[in-house]
C-alpha cells in the first residue's frame, strides 16, 4: 500500500494538480466576477473553446506566444462584452443567452480553424510556454520543484487568486461589483451604474476564460483539438458554486478538483482502478449538485444572479 | 433618443414574423463566413438547400436528422412554458439511448421491443429531469446550474458504461453491443433511413399541443409558468405542476434517445447525440415554446445541418457552418422577442 502512495504522491503528481488546476482556476475566477456582478455566463464553455483556439492560432502564424495570450484575452474579453450586450443591456434571458453563445462560440471555432488549417491527419501544434523555474523558491524540496518549476501563465494564476480577492473585497470597484449582483436598485440609487459596472465585470469575466483557453492550447497541449475544452467550462460553473461564489474557496475547489483529476489519471495510467475513472470525473458535477441542496438555506448566491436591471421599471 | 416602451400585446403575425426575422438574419450574419472562406454566397446556400429539400431522398434524411431535434424542442418548450428551466435536454435523450438500448438488446418479439424501449427511454428522461426539479421544489436550488451540471453526469456515465461492462468485446470499440435486429425500427420508405420514430416524433408534437392548449394539466403548467403568485392563489399545487411537467419533459427528451438508438444508430455510442438536446433550445425558442412551431424549427435546423456537409463538399466552406448558424439564428430570436414585449419608440430628449 505505501508503494502504491509513493507512487501516487510524487513531485509529477503535484505539478500535475497544479498544472490541471491553473485553467480552471482562469475559468472559474472569470464566472466568479460575472455571477457577482448578477449574471450568469453560460457562454464560458464556448469563450474558452473559441479563446483557445483563436490564441494558437495567432501563435501559430505570428511564432510569438504572447501575441497569443494577448489574443486569447481579447477574444475572451469581446464575447463576454457580446453577452454582456444581450443579457445587460437588452436584459434577455442569461441562461438562454449563455447557450446561445456557446454555441456561437464553438461553432465559429470549429469553423475557423477548419477553415484556416484545413482537415489535417495530425494536428498542427506549436512550441508552447516552457517552465521557468523560480530561483530559490523552486529549490524547495518537493514544492519547490511541483509549484516554483511551472509555465509563466501558472504563476499568473497563483497570483490572479489573492488579486481577484483583493479587487473584490478591497476596492470600490470590487464593492460596487457586488451591489449590482446583490441590490441592484440599491446601487442605483447610490449612484452605481448597474448596466456599467455588470458590463466591465462580464468582460473582466470574458477576459480569464480567455486565459483559461490560451492555457490549454498553448502550455498545456500544444495544439488545438475539437475536444481541447471538453466541458471544463461546465465544471467552473460548478466550482463557482461550490466555491461559494469567492475567489479563495473557487480556487480552493478548482485545486481539489484538480487532485481528483490528476488522481484519476494516476490510477489510470498504473492500472489499479477497478472504479471507472469516469467516475471520478463525475464527482465534482455531483458534489456541486449535493451542495446546492445543502446550500440553498443559506442563500449565499448573489440575489441578482439572473434577474435582468431596466430603471426604468419597478 | 430611442427608448423601449412595455407592450401590452402582441400581433399575431409575430409568431410567424419573429422566428423568419430570426433566420433571415442568422442566414444572412453567416453569409460573411462563407464570403470569407471564399464561395459565393448564393451558391453555398443553394447547395445547402437543394442537399437537403431538393430530391425526395434528400427530404428523408433531413426528416430523421429532425426527429430527435422535434422531441428536444417539445421538451424544452413544455419545461419553458412553466418556467421549469430544463437546460437538461442532452442528459435526459442519453438516458433515454442508454435505457432503450439495453431493452432492446434483450431477444423478444419485435413489436413488444419496440414499445418497452420507447417505455423504458422515456422513463429514463423523465427520471433524469426529476432531479432537478425535485431540488428546486424541496431545496430551492437553482434548476438551470443543477440541469445543466446532470448533462455531464450522464454522459460520464454512458461512458463508463460503454468502456466498461458494455464494451463490445466483438468490436473492442467503446460502444454497446447492438439492439436485436427485430427490434430496430421499422423503415418506411425503402432505400431510406426514414423510420417510424420519425412519423411518432412527427405525431407527438400536435399531442404535446393539445395537452398544453387543451387540458387541465396543460391550462395549469401555463399559469404556473406565466404567473405562480395567481396559480397559488387560484388553488393550483405549483410545486406539484412543476414535477410533472419536469415528467414530461423529460420523457420527450428521453423518446429523442430512443428513436436514435432504435431508427438511427442501433446501439449507444459516445458521440449518439451532436448536441440535439441543447439544439432543442434553440428549437424552442424559434417555435415561441408552441409545440406546433417546433416541427417547422427543428426541420429548419435539420436542413441546415444536412445541408452543410453537401455545401462543404460542393464548396469547400467548412460544413461547422452549421453550429454558427444555430447560435446566432438563437441570439437572433432572442432579441427579435424583444418586440413582443417592448416596441422602439421615439421620445424627444
Amino acid at each position: 500500500m505505501s508503494a502504491v502512495f509513493e507512487q501516487i504522491f510524487q513531485v509529477g503528481f503535484l505539478a500535475a494538480i497544479i498544472r490541471i488546476a491553473t485553467p480552471l482556476a482562469f475559468a472559474t475566477l472569470g464566472e466568479m466576477f460575472s455571477e457577482r456582478a448578477g449574471v450568469l455566463n453560460l457562454g464560458i464553455e464556448g469563450i474558452i473553446l473559441l479563446s483557445a483556439m483563436a490564441g494558437f492560432t495567432a501563435t501559430s502564424l505570428s511564432g510569438s506566444l504572447w501575441l497569443g495570450v494577448l489574443v486569447a484575452v481579447a477574444t475572451g474579453a469581446l464575447m463576454g462584452a457580446v453577452h454582456a450586450l444581450f443579457t445587460v443591456a437588452l436584459g434577455l434571458s442569461q441562461h438562454v443567452c449563455g447557450i446561445g453563445v456557446t454555441l456561437f462560440c464553438s461553432g465559429l471555432a470549429y469553423f475557423l480553424y477548419r477553415l484556416i488549417f484545413g482537415q489535417q491527419s495530425v494536428p498542427p501544434s506549436i512550441k508552447g510556454f516552457q517552465p521557468e523555474p523560480i530561483p530559490l523558491l523552486s529549490d524547495i524540496p518537493i514544492l519547490g520543484p511541483a509549484v516554483f518549476n511551472q509555465f509563466t501563465l501558472v504563476y499568473l494564476a497563483i497570483i490572479a487568486v489573492p488579486l481577484a480577492a483583493f479587487v473584490l473585497y478591497r476596492t470600490p470597484w470590487g464593492l460596487s461589483v457586488r451591489m449590482v449582483g446583490e441590490n441592484p436598485r440599491a446601487a442605483d440609487s447610490a449612484g452605481v451604474s448597474v448596466i456599467g459596472t455588470r458590463f466591465q465585470a462580464v468582460i473582466l469575466g470574458g477576459a480569464l476564460m480567455g486565459l483559461a483557453g490560451a492555457f490549454l492550447t498553448m502550455a498545456q497541449f500544444n495544439a488545438f483539438t475539437f475536444g481541447v475544452v471538453s466541458g471544463r467550462g461546465w465544471v467552473a460553473i460548478a466550482l463557482v458554486v461550490f466555491g461559494r461564489w469567492d475567489p479563495w474557496r473557487s480556487a480552493g475547489a478548482a485545486l481539489l478538483f484538480a487532485f481528483v483529476d490528476a488522481l484519476q489519471l494516476r490510477m489510470q495510467a498504473s492500472g489499479l482502478g477497478h472504479i471507472p475513472y469516469e467516475a471520478f470525473l463525475m464527482l465534482p458535477f455531483i458534489f456541486t449538485i449535493v451542495a446546492m441542496a445543502f446550500m440553498s438555506r443559506n442563500a449565499v448566491a448573489p440575489s441578482a444572479l439572473l434577474k435582468p436591471f431596466r430603471k426604468e421599471e419597478r | 433618443m430611442f427608448r423601449l416602451e412595455a407592450r401590452t400585446s402582441t400581433p399575431a403575425w409575430f409568431n410567424l414574423a419573429l422566428p423568419l426575422l430570426a433566420i433571415g438574419a442568422a442566414l444572412v450574419l453567416c453569409s460573411g463566413l462563407i464570403a470569407v472562406a471564399g464561395a459565393g454566397v448564393i451558391e453555398a446556400y443553394g447547395v445547402m438547400l437543394s442537399a437537403s429539400l431538393g430530391d425526395s431522398y434528400a427530404i428523408t434524411e433531413t426528416l430523421v436528422r429532425a426527429a430527435p431535434m422535434i422531441l428536444t424542442g417539445l421538451a424544452v418548450a413544455v419545461a419553458f412554458r412553466a418556467k421549469f428551466w430544463n437546460i437538461g435536454a442532452e442528459g435526459q435523450l442519453l438516458a433515454g439511448a442508454v435505457a432503450s438500448c439495453f431493452v432492446g438488446a434483450i431477444p423478444m418479439p419485435g413489436t413488444l421491443a419496440m414499445l418497452l424501449m420507447a417505455l423504458a427511454g422515456a422513463a429514463a428522461g423523465a427520471a433524469v429531469a426529476l432531479v432537478p426539479a425535485t431540488l428546486r421544489v424541496k431545496f430551492k436550488v437553482d434548476d438551470v446550474v443543477s440541469s445543466l451540471l446532470l448533462n455531464s453526469v450522464i454522459y460520464y456515465a454512458l461512458m463508463a458504461l460503454i468502456e466498461g461492462p458494455w464494451k463490445d468485446s466483438f468490436s473492442g470499440y467503446p460502444i454497446s453491443p447492438p439492439i436485436e435486429d427485430s427490434a430496430n425500427f421499422p423503415v418506411l420508405v425503402e432505400g431510406t433511413r426514414l423510420h417510424l420514430g420519425v412519423v411518432a416524433a412527427l405525431i407527438a408534437a400536435p399531442l404535446v399541443w393539445f395537452l398544453i392548449a387543451r387540458t387541465t394539466l396543460g391550462f395549469r403548467i401555463r399559469v404556473t409558468g406565466e404567473n405562480p403568485e395567481a396559480a397559488r392563489y387560484g388553488g393550483i399545487n405549483v410545486q406539484r405542476v412543476l414535477i410533472s411537467t419536469a415528467l414530461l419533459s423529460g420523457a420527450l427528451a428521453g423518446l429523442a434517445g430512443v428513436g436514435e438508438v432504435g431508427g438511427v444508430h442501433f446501439q449507444v455510442m459516445s458521440d449518439i447525440s451532436p448536441g440535439y438536446g441543447y439544439s432543442g433550445i434553440v428549437v424552442a425558442m424559434l417555435a415561441r415554446l408552441n409545440p406546433l412551431g417546433v416541427v417547422p424549427a427543428a426541420l429548419f435546423l435539420a436542413a441546415v445541418m444536412t445541408g452543410a456537409e453537401a455545401m462543404s463538399r460542393a464548396t469547400g466552406v467548412p460544413a461547422f457552418l452549421s453550429d454558427v448558424i444555430q447560435g446566432t439564428a438563437l441570439l437572433a430570436m432572442l432579441v427579435a422577442l424583444l418586440f413582443t414585449a417592448y416596441r422602439i419608440r421615439r421620445v424627444a430628449t
